[in-house]
């Protein structure tokens, strides 16, 4: 398996590094001492490149995401964006959290509008109205625009935060486990219109995912976590399939039933989590 | 016409559908009212009840049932000179009472009205600096804790003690010291449940709100206006309902210590000379008055709040 040495993708390699994560550690003070969750993390992301990070729950995948949307700040090493260092979180790195975050007391409309309102302070109202529901209708949502998220399904709530993050054409799009709480059938088609909407919008997304099969249909790199704590990447697997990519025809790929074997074997052999090996 | 008989008959079913759903929701609560006037009426029919029953206080209150609103100081609004108009003038002959209850009782609800909107006010407002401002919650809450669990009416001789030193100055906002003393102890016992509520719900701003502020860089105002409120809502709006229930709880006892009129002033002055009839009555309008100001309240939240769920 050593010899996965992938290279399809190598001209994403020739661009300048985009995304800096350098020697990143994040310990929080506990009552028993410090409890290091992240240890020397390092990695280079490029410009429209779409990242995936898999490992066990408590890896400090969220954590270092947090630290890129900004919400945290590393305790050592420094993460920088386009070389400007991270430091609170903005609208450039904007996140689609997995609970979808969008304000109930809201429509679709008005949560993707307030994201649209903070960004483009120059633009008149008419412009930036229209900013609002061509990223609705983006992501098929015109119909429903005017419903509040109670109204709507856990799908079309996760699309709304998906039109709000791309509305302000942010660097990066972080995405924390955006699918997990949908069944099949719409996180198949969300990964779909995401991916979609990611080659027209040539955004950088990182994201982190539970899910191998997802992780190999969106990712150009999947960054493999080791256990917490003090986490590190353990690998990173590139992911060599063409893209436009189809489900059916990657599915078919003989390559995709070694990644995925590839990864599963460093999941649940060599990184299994403690009660699992039993 | 065959599709049309069968539309009707359709329809008919419908109505009978109907009316068996609304009875279900009021035969339980009619027959448990006939139980208990029964039972009123059984125990307090011997030779000298405790209480008059039923029928005798329907007997004994008939102007006060009939004319809720009627007020023999009231100026005739049609009159010229002072002097009534024939019909208001047949009227004042024929009815033997001062006041309406429902003139005493708007009287009561008036000062609710004021001491709540002020302590609404006040309370949100403390509510939310004490809950933005983990420094001033710290130093105000355990006064606060202490200052709440004070019963309503232990206020009402300080607050006289306090504003017969301001009798002047109240004099010129139009009040008297008692009706002044009357508003604060409304005030003062429906601010705690709008303070508390407030300053929870201001700091229990789900965290996922709180990011998608900072990750829009919301400026302080916006995310006051747009996030904060909204958030808090539910909890202000529980406060609110639980403040507007003392608050009426509390202008009644208050009215009967000091006797500026009212709902509850006419309870303890019918106790006081003996007309069991109108006192019973009088709770009556007590009882629904506080349940439409309840729901009056829960009416006005189902349509500011929007939930989550």
């Amino acid at each position: 398996m050593q010899t996965l040495d992938l290279t399809d993708n190598d001209q994403k390699k020739n661009q300048d590094p985009f995304l800096v994560i350098n020697g990143v550690s994040k310990v929080y003070p506990t009552a028993r001492g410090p409890y290091t969750v992240l240890e020397n993390v390092n990695l280079t992301v490029y410009e429209g490149e779409f990242i995936c990070v898999i490992g066990h729950s408590g890896c400090g995948k969220s954590t270092l995401l947090n630290m890129v949307a900004g919400f945290n700040r590393p305790t050592a090493g420094e993460i920088c964006l386009k070389s400007k260092p991270i430091l609170r979180p903005g609208p450039d790195r904007m996140v689609v959290f997995q609970n979808y975050s969008l304000l109930p007391w809201m429509s679709a409309f008005e949560n993707v509008y307030l994201a649209v309102k903070q960004v483009y302070t120059d633009k008149s109202k008419e412009e930036k109205t229209k900013i609002a529901k061509d990223s609705l209708a983006l992501v098929g949502l015109t119909e429903a625009m005017n419903k509040r998220p109670k109204e709507l399904s856990g799908g079309m709530r996760q699309r709304v935060s998906i039109a709000r993050a791309l509305s302000i054409r942010p660097e990066v799009l972080i995405l924390d486990e955006p699918f997990g709480a949908l069944d099949v059938m719409t996180r198949e088609e969300l990964q779909e219109e995401l991916l979609s909407i990611w080659r027209a919008n040539k955004v950088t997304a990182l994201m982190i995912t539970h899910d191998i099969d997802e992780a190999l249909f969106l990712a150009d790199r999947i960054v493999l976590m080791s256990n917490g704590p003090a986490a590190h990447i353990a690998e990173v697997v590139d992911i060599p399939f063409a893209r436009p990519r189809d489900r059916k025809a990657i599915s078919d790929d003989p390559r995709y039933y070694s990644l995925r074997n590839y990864i599963l074997e460093f999941l649940y052999s060599r990184f299994a989590l403690a009660d699992e090996a039993e | 016409m065959a599709a049309g008989s069968i539309t009707s008959k359709f329809t008919l079913n419908n109505i009978g559908e109907w009316v068996q759903q609304q009875a279900k929701s009021f035969i339980p609560p009619l027959l448990a009212l006939i139980l208990l006037l029964g039972a009123w009426q059984v125990i307090c029919s011997g030779k000298k009840p405790p209480l008059p029953p039923p029928t005798k206080v329907w007997e004994e209150t008939q102007p006060y049932i009939w004319y809720p609103f009627f007020d023999r100081d009231y100026f005739d609004v049609d009159a010229k000179e002072k002097i009534d108009s024939p019909a208001r003038k047949e009227l004042k002959e024929k009815v033997t009472i001062e006041q309406g209850l429902g003139v005493k009782t708007i009287i009561s609800v008036r000062r609710v009205a004021i001491g709540y909107t002020a302590a609404a006010i006040v309370g949100i407002s403390l509510g939310i600096a004490i809950g933005t401002n983990a420094f001033l919650y710290r130093a105000f809450d355990p006064i606060f804790q202490v200052l709440r669990t004070i019963p309503p009416l232990a206020w009402l001789p300080i607050a006289l003690a306090a504003f017969s030193g301001m009798n002047e100055s109240l004099q010129t906002i139009g009040l008297n010291v008692n009706e002044a003393a009357g508003l604060f102890v409304i005030f003062v016992t429906s601010i705690w449940p709008i303070l508390m509520n407030t300053a929870v719900g201001v700091q229990q701003v789900p965290q996922d709100y709180r990011n998608v502020a900072r990750v829009l860089r919301l400026g302080k105002l916006d995310y006051f206006i747009t996030i904060l409120m909204p958030s808090a809502a539910p909890y202000i709006f529980t406060g609110l309902r639980i403040a507007v229930g003392l608050s009426w709880l509390a202008i009644v006892a208050a009215e009967m210590l000091t006797a500026g009129g009212g709902i509850g002033f006419f309870i303890w002055d019918s106790y006081n000379s003996g007309k069991q009839s109108e006192l019973i009555l009088a709770l009556l309008y007590i009882g629904l008055v506080g349940l439409l100001l309840d729901k009056l309240v829960y009416y006005i939240s189902k349509f500011a709040v929007q939930s989550d769920s």
